[in-house]
This record gives C-alpha cells, sequence and structure tokens, in this order.
C-alpha cells in the first residue's frame, strides 16, 4: 500500500518534469517525435534506478560512517561524489550494454551521454536522502533503500508520461500554422504550461 | 575592446535563456520571484566565471578523452563553495533555493561554456565570457521573476504594491513555462524588427 | 590544444584534479563551519525574539527538552526560557508538524507563563508557494488571530471551522492550516508538560 502510494506520488502528484522542474532540457530537447522520447525515457529509467541504489548506499554508509575510530559526517561532499558516481555509472551502463545486448544498445545508446547531465538524476539522488517523503494519509519519514530506488523509479516514469505526451502534441504542432515569432521553443513552453495545468488536477489525490 | 565583445555577446547575441535555450530547470524552477531569480543567476554566476577561469587554466594539461570528467570535478568543485558560502551568508536565500544549487552543476550552460569556450580562449576572454553568460542569465531570470511576482503576487522585488491577491497560476508551475514562453514571443518579436530595420 | 591520452597521464591527472578540488572544499567547509553554525543560531534566536516579550537574559542558554507526549519521553522539543530580572517572561516551544502539503515544517510559539499565545514564527517549511506559503505572512489574519489565545486552559478548540473547531483556515489551503493547527497543538502540549514538571 505504501509503495502504491510511493508511485502514485511520484508519476503524478510530484510530477518531475511539471511540477519539480527537472529533466526540463530533454523534456524539451528529445521530444519532437514520440519513438525518440519512448527510448530517452526508457534509459532514464534504467539509469535512475541504478543511480538512486549506488548513491543512496554511498551517502549512508560513506559519508556519514565511521572512519578511523571516528564518527564522521561529511556530506558536503555530496555534490561532488554523486555527480561523478552518476557520470562513471552511466558510462558503465553504455559499455555493459553494448556487450550484453547489442539491440537494447542501439535503441538505447545514444541517450545515455546525454543522461549525464539530465538534472533529474541528480536531483532525485539528493532528494531522496536529504528529503522526507510526505503524503496523505502517510507520516513524512525519510525514505529506506528500496523507497528510494522505487521512488526515483517512479519519477523517471513521470518523465515517460509526459515527454510521450508532450511528444504528441508536438508532432500535431509541426503540421499547424503556426505564427512566426511563436515557431519552435516558445509555442513547446506554452504547450508543456497546459499540460502543467491538467498535471495540476492530480493534486491532492494522495 | 574586441576583448569587450566577448561580455557582449554573452548578454544579448548568445543570451542563455532567450537564444541558447540552456539552463532551463533552473530558470523556471527558481523564478517565483524576482529576488529569488537574481540570487540563482548570480550564484550559477559565481560558479560560471570561476570554472571558465580555471579550466582555460587547466585545458592544456588535461589529456583529451578524460576531459569532460576533469571539467564536471571542477564545476562540482564551484559549486559545493558557493553551496557554502550561501548558507553561511544568505541563509534564507539558500533555503528557497534549495536543491537547485547542488543542480548548478548539471546545468547546461556551465559545462556548455567549459566545453564551447573557455578550453580554446585565453583566461581572460574566458572569465569576460563568463561574466557575460552569468550577466545574462541572471537578467534573463531576474526579469521573468519579476513579471510572475508582478502577476501572480502583486508585488515587486517584495514590495507589495496591492494587498489583493494576484493571478496565483504564474507563481505555481504551469506559470512558468507560459510567462518564459511569452517573453521569448516578445524577445523574438523584437530580434525580427531590429533586424528589419 | 589537449596533450594525448595514455593511460598513465589520464588517471594521474584525473586523480589530480579530484584532490586539488576535495582539498579546496575541505579548506572552505572548514573556513565557513562557524558562519553557517553562526546563521543558524541567529535565525533561532531572531524567532525567540519574536515570539516572546522582551527578555534580557540568553534563551539560547536556557533550554529545556520537554516531551509532547509523555508516553513518549524520547521526543522531545525545545524550549527555550526568556527571563527578565531573573523573572520568567514567556517560554519559546519550537514544534514540528510533520502534517505540512509539502513536508514536515517547524514553527516556534511563543507562550507568556499563563498559556496565553504571544506571538508565533515559522523556522522552516516547504508549502506551495502562494497558497500553503501563506503560513509566513506574519500580518495575515490567519497568524494574528493565534496572538492572546489561551491554549491550555480548554477554551480554544484547536482545529480549523470547517472540522467543527475554531480556526479559520486560509483559503484554498486548508491542509497547511490543519498542519499549523498541529503544530500548535503539539506546542500546547509541551507548554503543559514544562508547567507540571520544571516550574
Amino acid at each position: 500500500m505504501e509503495y502504491l502510494i510511493i508511485i502514485i506520488s511520484a508519476v503524478f502528484v510530484n510530477n518531475v518534469v511539471l511540477s519539480q522542474f527537472l529533466g526540463i532540457c530533454p523534456f524539451l530537447g528529445v521530444s519532437k517525435k514520440v519513438s525518440t522520447a519512448f527510448g530517452m525515457s526508457l534509459a532514464l529509467v534504467l539509469v535512475m534506478g541504478l543511480a538512486t541504489l549506488v548513491t543512496y548506499l554511498i551517502q549512508n554508509y560513506v559519508l556519514i560512517n565511521t572512519w578511523f575510530g571516528e564518527k564522521m559526517d561529511i556530506t558536503f561532499m555530496q555534490t561532488i561524489v554523486f555527480i561523478l558516481v552518476i557520470a562513471a555509472l552511466v558510462q558503465m551502463v553504455e559499455i555493459i550494454l553494448k556487450k550484453i545486448n547489442p539491440t537494447l544498445y542501439q535503441a538505447l545508446g545514444i541517450f545515455l551521454p546525454l543522461i549525464t547531465t539530465n538534472c533529474a538524476v541528480l536531483g532525485a539522488s539528493i532528494l531522496v536522502v536529504t528529503k522526507e517523503f510526505s503524503a496523505k494519509g502517510v507520516e513524512s519519514h525519510m525514505m529506506n533503500l528500496g523507497e528510494s530506488v522505487v521512488y526515483s523509479m517512479s519519477l523517471a516514469i513521470g518523465f515517460g508520461i509526459a515527454i510521450i505526451l508532450f511528444a504528441g502534441m508536438r508532432e500535431q504542432l509541426e503540421l499547424s500554422n503556426v505564427p512566426k515569432a511563436l515557431k519552435g521553443t516558445p509555442i513547446a513552453l506554452i504547450t508543456a504550461g497546459l499540460l502543467a495545468l491538467a498535471f495540476m488536477g492530480f493534486q491532492g489525490i494522495v | 575592446m574586441s576583448k569587450f565583445k566577448y561580455l557582449i555577446d554573452g548578454i544579448v547575441k548568445n543570451n542563455p535563456t532567450f537564444v541558447l535555450v540552456l539552463g532551463m530547470c533552473p530558470t523556471l524552477a527558481t523564478t517565483t520571484s524576482a529576488v529569488n531569480g537574481m540570487g540563482m543567476g548570480l550564484a550559477t554566476m559565481a560558479v560560471l566565471l570561476c570554472s571558465n577561469m580555471v579550466i582555460s587554466l587547466l585545458a592544456p594539461v588535461i589529456p583529451n578523452k578524460v576531459r569532460i570528467p576533469c571539467y564536471i570535478v571542477v564545476i562540482a568543485a564551484f559549486v559545493t563553495v558557493v553551496q557554502l558560502v550561501m548558507q553561511a551568508y544568505t541563509p534564507g536565500l539558500y533555503e528557497t533555493l534549495g536543491i537547485f544549487i547542488p543542480l548548478i552543476v548539471v546545468n547546461c550552460i556551465v559545462l556548455g561554456r567549459a566545453e564551447a569556450f573557455a578550453n580554446k580562449h585565453s583566461v581572460l576572454e574566458s572569465a569576460l565570457d563568463g561574466l557575460g553568460i552569468g550577466i545574462g542569465f541572471t537578467l534573463a531570470l531576474t526579469c521573468i521573476g519579476l513579471v510572475r511576482e508582478v502577476l501572480g503576487n502583486l508585488s515587486a522585488f517584495e514590495n507589495k504594491f496591492s494587498s489583493s491577491d494576484g493571478m496565483l497560476v504564474f507563481v505555481l508551475a504551469p506559470g512558468a513555462f507560459l510567462v518564459l514562453g511569452y517573453l521569448m514571443v516578445l524577445f523574438n518579436k523584437l530580434k525580427d524588427r531590429k533586424k528589419k530595420a | 590544444m589537449a596533450i594525448k591520452s595514455s593511460l598513465r597521464n589520464m588517471v594521474l591527472v584525473l586523480t589530480l584534479v579530484c584532490l586539488g578540488a576535495s582539498a579546496a572544499v575541505a579548506v572552505i567547509y572548514s573556513v565557513t563551519k562557524d558562519p553557517i553554525a553562526a546563521a543558524a543560531t541567529a535565525k533561532t534566536n531572531k524567532a525567540i525574539e519574536e515570539v516572546v516579550p522582551a527578555f534580557d537574559n540568553n534563551p539560547s542558554e536556557e533550554v529545556l527538552n520537554i516531551a509532547a507526549d509523555l508516553q513518549k519521553p524520547d521526543e522531545t522539543n525545545k524550549v527555550y526560557v526568556a527571563k527578565k530580572g531573573g523573572e520568567v517572561v514567556g517560554y519559546a516551544v519550537e514544534s514540528t508538524t510533520k502534517k505540512g502539503f509539502g513536508g514536515p515544517f517547524t514553527i516556534m510559539v511563543g507562550f507568556t507563563p499563563d498559556g496565553t499565545v504571544y506571538n508565533t514564527s515559522v523556522l522552516s517549511h516547504s508549502e506551495t508557494p502562494g497558497l500553503g506559503a501563506k503560513i509566513t505572512d506574519k500580518s495575515s489574519h490567519f497568524i494574528t488571530q493565534w496572538n492572546g489565545k489561551n491554549l491550555t486552559d480548554g477554551s480554544v478548540n484547536l482545529s480549523v471551522k470547517k472540522d467543527g473547531g475554531d480556526i479559520d483556515a486560509i483559503t484554498a489551503s486548508t491542509i497547511s492550516s490543519r498542519a499549523f493547527c498541529d503544530a500548535m497543538e503539539i506546542a500546547a502540549n509541551v507548554f503543559s508538560n514544562i508547567t507540571s514538571e520544571n516550574k
């Protein structure tokens, strides 16, 4: 039950793009076609799950731990450590995928390098270890490992839903006659605004 | 004079928000008021200026294949420095901007300028470029923040000019997209008119 | 421009850059450590000054740790005691609710010794800007309605009018208003426990 609330909250209510403003660059950048949007989302679910798993363990067993007989809290190194780990992880996923599953690599490979600078990955890793989870009917608490991984994979799924909807709309927009000054990014942003307005309807369901 | 051009380019011709469309996450998320937008812009500018300078210094000794990880480490270090300094001296702003301060690391503007400019220009030129892009970013964010604050909260730079409630939607998430979209239209229109004249 | 990559120089440069970066961050950390702590104390002191009548001691040095619920003696709240001329003029109670809309929020509630609210102040929150964040608007009716109310003699029903209580909620922010009431109730319980234990 609790996992269900976490999933709904992450996918719809706190949608990563439309209400938390993470991962806007790929949201605007790779949303011209539904098929590429789909590939990007799949790659992101994989990377965000893995990244949160690793960074959660690093936060709780490396940055806050007893070293040399002294209790230490070096969480101020969080940003540097997390981004390096994420960059290395993405590279590793790329290399492994190329070796063991070339077909999947063909489909997702080109998106992987872009993911390092997708702020949704770093954002989610930092959020799950620093902020308490809160939703209606659940007392707010720090998430444990399982919840953290589920939460950030759900965030990635929320990203997927938003970007696929958005790409569908943009494919239609290509065919319509848009005033010159609105062409390109401006009309995309306005569309995204309307989509965000629609997602606000989910507020309060959990 | 020719060096000065790098500074001006960053503000108008290469404006990171309206022309390059980079660094959209902080642009949308932190512009709930003019002061917040400006704070985010200045924090990014500080990181951009320092990282551009250090990277242009280090570029000649960094092997090509590991250059991106090296840049990321340098940028992350400066971001952490800015984070600590803000926590110490502007705790209020630090709390409002929250997670978006560490996320300056993955702001495409910073890494983008390192890769596209700083590693092939001198320290002075890189500093001017960082400053220019930083000012351009700060101006854009302050501008968006001001519009959202005026429409959504009926106040400007935290001075309320009417006691009634504003159009709340502009402070919330959808308003961010809409305001940025329409400001871009305005920017395109002005640029177009200039070209014709 | 850049030099040719070999395994040796790649490892060497990356290691050096990482070392240099961590060293720089560690230095800044040790320099800003005290100002960060000072900023946090200053914030608490400012909140205490706002919520209790004028005092001449240093309340940050006279802190009581009191449980809101005597069944759970481990979960204590901080209570800052304000004194003037050796006499207690007020208690500032730090209280955190977990029922906020955007996550937990913490408020400071000032009581005069008879249990009347003197003033309140929000220490940290993550409510929606423009909606729940109105709890930080010090001149709003929602915040000023608490002042002068006695929360310990049972004269006030600590819930919003929608739930049959005495408190006017913030328009369109019922959840935040309920959470604020919850925080006030915790503070009131803490206050009653001080008077029975430490007075």
